[in-house]
């Protein structure tokens, strides 16, 4: 018997193709998360805690003077929201990248990198995703803060989306930059010690980067050069409808640098290649 | 007999040889590959035949996984060149891995997803819509017996059906080359024979280009083609018959011992 195998498909691929490979990214990562709870109760959890019980105890020993976007004296949970907002995002970003390299070690990763559809493409929709869940915890959050008076004006909620958007990529970017780098699911605990808490602390989230220049001149100049320290500005304006220009840029040109980054350490000519196959293979 | 093949030629872009013969699945040429000092594949050349069974059979750290790595570009490649159905992959990555399908060694499946929604993440990776992708998933289920399974979580499965899923999956965006690095590692014997018995039935019945990468002798039939990879280098190519008499040995396993003892440097029946 002669078996006939034809292939009529056109090269390339639609638009509607890779419309829908980036549904399906979503989806999963969409699943993922709400498969685990503990990772959407943590989520919402640690932020939470910092506002009830850090902003609680601080409000007395923080005063915060009238700086931009504020226009009245305004209270420390007011001030530290955005702080957490990004925070939230900081997290999930690096929890994404977690997941990369938890994928990588389980063989998880193999299917995602072996379609057919540009692997620029597929990172970016990875990292859109993880973007997607990071909006919607953030907003989960909002809607906690807004019963312990935390409340933007209401066309805040919705200028902040993109303000988000943007941070959230940057930030699932430098996850996924990271996680290019590491080998092993047990080195991850380092981008702990080595991220999360000096970006998170060596920023604006907490305190508001006059107080830090009075302290610290050389802590100052760290802060302004900590991208994450414009992502919390980008959407602290940005939840009371104000645009601050000097973030946008910083947050947009270190999305940018982070994707291309990232893109080039999934390059199969150069990041996985340089680490042989995982143990057991050969 | 041979299955006839007719391939979408994409002169357009000039990434399809059209001079290539179709028949030919899968051709790696001349390909290298170090980590570091060490050399995992040393000037590696031969050919898969379309609609046919193809063993890659090596010891373990002969080079099979990195090979595989660099086929289905998990790995860049340093040297060589290799061209599926005509199309290369360096030059047309999209193309050549369009009509690949792949079932690696470690498990790749999602044990927190259910089967169907392993197999609808896998359709949209390719750009299949999910209702099509549905349909596909409920075909390729049912022919590896595991239709009752749809909505069961991965986790849940056993072994073997671990592996047939991955297969089914593999085959959800109708390749024509497929390739399984391993499959039946870890597997008791009976699930190891119903799997190579279904992967058997995919050359014979669809037409479909097998390679399989494997250490053990038992899997490998009188028949099939054999590629004999040891220490990163071919010691031999061709049908298993025509091995074990160019050897002088009594089977397969006696011809494999005598290649591999002279080593791999020494004359094989590689032409």
């Amino acid at each position: 018997m002669t078996v006939v195998v034809t292939d009529d498909r056109p090269a390339g691929f639609s638009f509607a193709q890779y419309l829908t490979c980036m549904n399906g990214i979503v989806w999963r990562e969409g699943l993922r998360f709400v498969h685990q709870r503990e990772r959407f109760i943590s989520a919402l959890v640690r932020p939470l805690v910092w506002l009830f019980i850090f902003a609680a105890g601080f409000r007395q020993v923080l005063g915060i003077s009238i700086i931009p976007p504020y226009e009245t004296y305004i209270l420390y949970e007011v001030y530290i929201t955005p702080g957490l907002m990004a925070m939230i995002q900081l997290f999930n970003g690096m929890q994404s990248s977690l997941s990369m390299v938890y994928d990588r070690e389980m063989g998880n990763m193999r299917t995602l990198l072996v379609s057919p559809l540009p692997r620029w493409y597929l990172l970016f929709c990875k990292l859109l995703a993880g973007t997607a869940v990071s909006v919607l915890q953030v907003y989960a959050f909002l809607l906690i803060a807004w019963f312990w008076d935390i409340e933007p004006p209401p066309i805040g909620y919705l200028t902040v989306l993109p303000a988000l958007a943007l941070s959230g990529l940057m930030l699932g970017a430098l996850g996924m930059l990271i996680s290019s780098g590491i080998k092993q699911l047990e080195n991850f605990a380092g981008v702990m010690n080595f991220v999360i808490f000096p970006m998170f602390f060596a920023s604006s989230a907490l305190y508001p980067l006059w107080r830090v220049q009075e302290g610290s001149p050389l802590l100052y100049d760290v802060c302004l050069l900590n991208p994450f320290t414009h992502a919390v500005e980008l959407i602290r304006f940005a939840l009371y409808g104000k645009m601050n220009w000097v973030s946008l840029a910083v947050v947009g040109g270190c999305t940018v640098a982070f994707m291309i980054g990232a893109m080039f350490a999934y390059d199969p000519s150069r990041g996985l290649s340089r680490r042989g196959p995982a143990g057991g293979e050969t | 007999m041979k299955p006839g093949i007719s391939i979408a030629d994409d002169k357009a872009n000039g990434r399809h040889d059209p001079s290539y013969p179709d028949a030919v699945a899968l051709a790696v040429e001349g390909v290298s590959h170090s980590y570091g000092p060490r050399k995992a594949l040393d000037n590696v050349s031969f050919t898969v035949a379309a609609g046919s069974f193809t063993a890659l059979l090596g010891l373990n750290g002969a080079g099979k996984s990195t090979l595989f790595s660099i086929v289905t570009r998990l790995f860049g490649m340093q040297t060589g060149r290799i061209r599926i159905f005509g199309h290369d992959i360096r030059r047309a990555p999209g193309e050549a891995l369009r009509c690949m399908g792949v079932v690696f060694q470690p498990r790749t499946l999602d044990l927190d997803l259910s089967v169907t929604q392993n197999l609808l993440y896998h359709a949209a990776l390719h750009g299949i819509h999910r209702r099509e992708a549905r349909m596909r998933s409920e075909e390729v289920l049912s022919r590896i017996g595991l239709a009752d399974r749809l909505g069961s979580k991965v986790r849940d499965l056993s072994g073997g059906q671990m592996r047939r899923l991955e297969i089914a999956r593999a085959l959800l965006h109708r390749p024509r080359l497929l390739l399984l690095d391993e499959a039946t590692v870890g597997l008791d014997v009976k699930a190891r024979a119903e799997i190579l018995g279904h992967v058997r039935g995919l050359v014979a019945e669809q037409g479909i280009g097998v390679l399989w990468a494997t250490h053990l002798f038992d899997e490998i039939g009188p028949g099939d083609d054999l590629v004999i990879l040891h220490q990163g280098r071919i010691l031999a190519r061709d049908k298993v018959t025509c091995i074990v008499a160019k050897a002088k040995a009594r089977d397969l396993n006696s011809a494999f011992v005598q290649l591999t003892e002279t080593g791999p440097g020494s004359e094989g029946t590689a032409p």
